[in-house]
């Protein structure tokens, strides 16, 4: 059997994994620690310190994310040395950002704002004093707001480390760092690919999902589980439906297999094709070859296919009727046509274009 | 898919996309991940930078993968069976390949080893153009590897020698052990949300659900009985098949169900011909393709995000998809409209629910027996999974094939059907891009991707940019013996000297104008990846 760490958390006696965190153990025993740049699968960087719980005989406050534990270990994540560091955090990083709620679209989801509400915050002691960066708004799937970064470096990682596209980094110093693509440059002009991995790790309303700007508060859309339309590797995936419309998808961590919560491209910003205006409304017929494509009823559609089939099967037999199913159609619906040439024409010729 | 079943008695990916994440080695060819399946790219990736993995890519074209590689070899187009079977020459000759997994559950060695004898590293080199000491460090590295996994995708298959490249590389597989282990296997990349279910569901010609054979007269009979109808013994035509049976009125009617064929078949213009002699075509779709609008009905139906049913990824994992939305207008799910057009035609199809269909496909599909919805609200379960205890199956192959042992099938390079010349003097080659997907219907109505990939684009070595005197962004004409299509020149190394790219995904641009029509013999598919071409500034 593997060895145990013994460990107190708050009074309580643990057993600890070797190589454990005492952010994961506390969070094994059901013992909550705040956190901001932590995001699990990642590395432990211990940026923005909100993390931290006291040990006894440390010198100062350690950050629970990066400590591995150790024997005989005494931790407490709820004193008021503890509370204060993480007031003083949380409070320098509203103040030194423009975190205005009334308009965010991350209102109601965001970390930050969340925590300001749980360490019961009134108002920052500091002056608040944005940087004052332009809104990045050159393309139209990522917003970059970088007033509302609190350089947790999430995206970064997210980048690197989960997406492996490795476009994000730190750049310049001190009060002028900031996240980005390399010189720079907005997300359109450089090598990004638009996964959204990084919109969907931003704690804060600093990277959003462009086309979801004032199209429906968190608290107001429903959330439907399915799978990605696109690719062969059926991504799960979060639609998220605002009045009977799809204004936003996200990955979803929690879903697992096969994408972990991560998309691509495609299906994180290409859904918009449902609800476009070209959309097929009502059945088309073309009573003559030489006419136009006109609306009709489905009772019309259906008597006009049955008829034309039942005489082509009848002079010239069935074998000479055929159908294309479809890959990008479901396995009843594949299923029901293969059986609707089989058994209702009579006829094996049956394909889709698993070829092309 | 032939080319698998022939070797290992089962067509589909043999292993499951996270092992990615903990092989050895994976070897790439004729798949540009990144670009075509990003979650698995970013995989492959995270293996690479994570866990030290080791990449070897086979690949004409300098794919953002070959960033990543130990090593890449830049084969010319079509010359895939000469460089695996020169790596299995090395392997064999230097005796690197797993002697006792061959004996104990493979046969055909003795003929494999006879025939890749004469491909040695120096031969294949003229042949393909990729220098012996690369191919034998590749065949070293590949053959050293515990578990070495094979990723591909359409780059192997769509040549007339398809079927023959995936059984070469099921042959490299199961010569270093690779097949029926955690980490190894032959993975298949299906390219669309559901190939993999609609191949399981008997939407091909010669086979019923879970390929049970239309020509076995039991698997028949036990249709004809759970469907109440009498069934042809006689297997149907292939797509290809059926477009050229259009053309000499041996095929009347034609029912098509959510494809684009007149934007993806090989040679269009021939295409088109074929589709406007039917007496009917009858075309269901969400949008009105190019394909919808030469035909005489028109079928509107729901997207994906708008009805209730499964999915079959890549790796055989049943996933289902939620309504979440209203259909727009009167459009209904696919299986609403068939059904009540088999009512019509005198075959009454009655199901109140997609759940309703899946049950019957269970009491059918042994591979699916022991799947249900409410098995697949938390997680989707990989088939096959025969019984409603059965956990699904993450690997194919593990102590037996399906066939029994793995057959070993020799194979002769033979070059691609048309070579340049004087008058075509490039290789065109085509296929996806990132932000696009197939015939363009969906994406190109999709703001964002738009946005960032707006038209086509031919790309260009510069070394052919200079000698056709052509400029970046400048457009440029691209002819082949069967038509000319116009669109704009991006100048870049990604394309090797010699060989032009360019996607299928613009109507406006559709470069299967410009493809060959010609079959592999087996899988009939189209040699969508070598044709010959001419270049021009517009």
């Amino acid at each position: 059997m593997e060895k145990k760490i013994l460990i107190t958390i708050d009074g309580k006696e643990i057993a600890a994994k070797p190589g454990q965190t005492i952010l994961e153990c506390a969070r094994d025993n059901g013992i909550f620690i705040p956190t901001l740049c932590h995001y699990s699968h990642t590395t432990n960087v211990g940026a923005c310190r909100v993390c931290m719980v006291e040990v006894e005989k440390a010198r100062s406050l350690v950050s629970s994310c990066c400590m591995p534990v150790s024997p005989g270990m005494v931790i407490h994540t709820d004193t008021k040395q503890v509370r204060d560091a993480q007031k003083m955090i949380v409070e320098l990083l509203w103040s030194s950002g423009d975190h205005n709620c009334l308009t965010c679209e991350q209102n109601g989801q965001c970390e930050l704002q969340n925590l300001i509400y749980w360490l019961k915050i009134e108002k920052p002691r500091f002056t608040i004093q944005p940087p004052g960066y332009a809104l990045e708004d050159t393309n139209t799937m990522i917003q970059r707001d970088l007033n509302k970064c609190v350089l947790c470096g999430r995206c970064i990682r997210a980048c690197n480390e989960i997406q492996v596209n490795e476009v994000l980094d730190f750049s310049m110093r001190g009060s002028h760092a900031k996240v980005g693509p390399a010189f720079d440059a907005d997300y359109i002009d450089s090598s990004c690919v638009f996964c959204g991995e990084c919109l969907q790790v931003c704690p804060t309303g600093a990277i959003t999902y462009r086309q979801a700007k004032f199209a429906g508060r968190p608290w107001e859309m429903d959330k439907v589980k399915t799978t990605c339309t696109y690719c062969g590797v059926g991504c799960q995936m979060d639609l998220f439906v605002h009045e009977g419309k799809i204004v936003k998808v996200s990955g979803n961590r929690e879903y697992g297999k096969p994408n972990e919560g991560s998309l691509c491209v495609k299906g994180r910003f290409g859904m918009d094709f449902i609800s476009h205006p070209d959309r097929l409304k009502k059945p088309l017929i073309r009573h003559n070859k030489n006419e136009e494509l006109k609306e009709a009823s489905w009772d019309e559609a259906y008597k006009f296919i049955a008829d034309k089939l039942t005489a082509v099967k009848k002079t010239c037999g069935a074998d000479s009727i055929a159908g294309l199913a479809s890959a990008r159609c479901t396995n009843e619906e594949n299923y029901l046509f293969q059986k609707f040439m089989r058994a209702a024409i009579g006829t094996n010729n049956v394909d889709h274009c698993a070829r092309l | 898919m032939a080319g698998l079943a022939a070797a290992f008695g089962s067509g589909a990916m043999t292993n499951s996309i996270e092992e990615l994440e903990y092989t050895d080695l994976i070897l790439a060819t004729g798949t540009n991940t990144t670009e075509n399946h990003p979650i698995i790219g970013m995989k492959v990736k995270r293996a690479v930078r994570q866990q030290g993995t080791k990449l070897i890519v086979i690949d004409p074209r300098k794919i953002d993968l070959v960033k990543y590689a130990d090593i890449w070899l830049c084969q010319k187009p079509g010359t895939d069976v000469a460089v695996l079977n020169g790596l299995m020459n090395v392997i064999i000759a230097e005796g690197l390949y797993a002697k006792q997994y061959v004996e104990e559950r493979t046969e055909g060695f003795d003929a494999l080893k006879t025939t890749v004898e004469k491909y040695t590293p120096q031969y294949v080199e003229k042949i393909s153009g990729v220098p012996a000491e690369d191919l034998k460090k590749a065949a070293r590295l590949y053959a050293k590897a515990n578990r070495a996994s094979v990723i591909y995708a359409m780059g192997l298959t769509q040549h007339i020698t398809g079927t023959d490249n995936v059984k070469t590389i099921a042959n490299l597989s199961m010569l270093c052990g690779n097949v029926g282990i955690e980490g190894g296997g032959v993975n298949p990349l299906r390219g669309q949300n559901n190939v993999q279910g609609a191949c399981d569901m008997g939407a091909l010609p010669n086979v019923y659900p879970a390929y049970q054979p239309v020509a076995n007269e039991d698997t028949r009979k036990k249709f004809e009985t759970a469907w109440k109808a009498t069934l042809s013994p006689k297997p149907g035509l292939t797509l290809v098949e059926m477009m050229n049976a259009a053309g000499t009125g041996q095929i009347r009617a034609l029912y098509i169900m959510g494809e684009n064929p007149l934007i993806s078949d090989p040679d269009l213009h021939h295409v088109e011909k074929e589709l406007k002699k039917l007496d009917l075509l009858i075309v269901q779709d969400i949008f009105l393709t190019e394909t919808a609008k030469l035909a005489d009905v028109v079928l509107p139906s729901a997207s994906f995000a708008e009805k209730d049913g499964t999915f079959t990824n890549t790796e055989r994992r049943v996933q289902r998809i939620r309504k979440a939305i209203e259909a727009p207008g009167e459009a209904k799910p696919d299986w609403e409209i068939i059904s009540a057009l088999a009512s019509q035609i005198g075959y009454p199809l009655q199901y109140s629910s997609a759940q309703q269909i899946f049950e019957e496909i269970t009491s059918l599909t042994p591979s699916y027996a022991g799947i249900t919805y409410r098995r697949l609200e938390k997680e989707g379960l990989q088939w096959p999974c025969p019984t409603h205890d059965h956990k699904g199956t993450k690997f194919l192959h593990k102590d037996r094939f399906s066939r029994g042992r793995g057959l070993f099938h020799a194979i002769e390079f033979i070059p691609p059907a048309e070579l340049p010349d004087a008058e075509f003097p490039l290789i065109l080659s085509t296929g996806r891009v990132l932000y696009h997907y197939h015939t363009g219907t969906m994406t190109r109505r999709a703001l964002g991707p738009s946005e960032r990939y707006p038209e086509s684009l031919v790309e260009i070595n510069p070394v052919d940019a200079k000698k056709f005197g052509i400029a970046d962004g400048q457009m440029v004409k691209v002819t082949s013996r069967r038509g000319m299509v116009e669109a704009k020149a991006q100048i870049t190394e990604k394309s090797p000297v010699g060989i032009i790219f360019m996607n299928f995904h613009f109507a406006e641009a559709a470069v299967n104008i410009l493809t060959n029509p010609a079959l592999d013999p087996t899988g009939k598919i189209p040699e969508y990846k070598v044709c010959a071409v001419k270049l021009q500034a517009a």
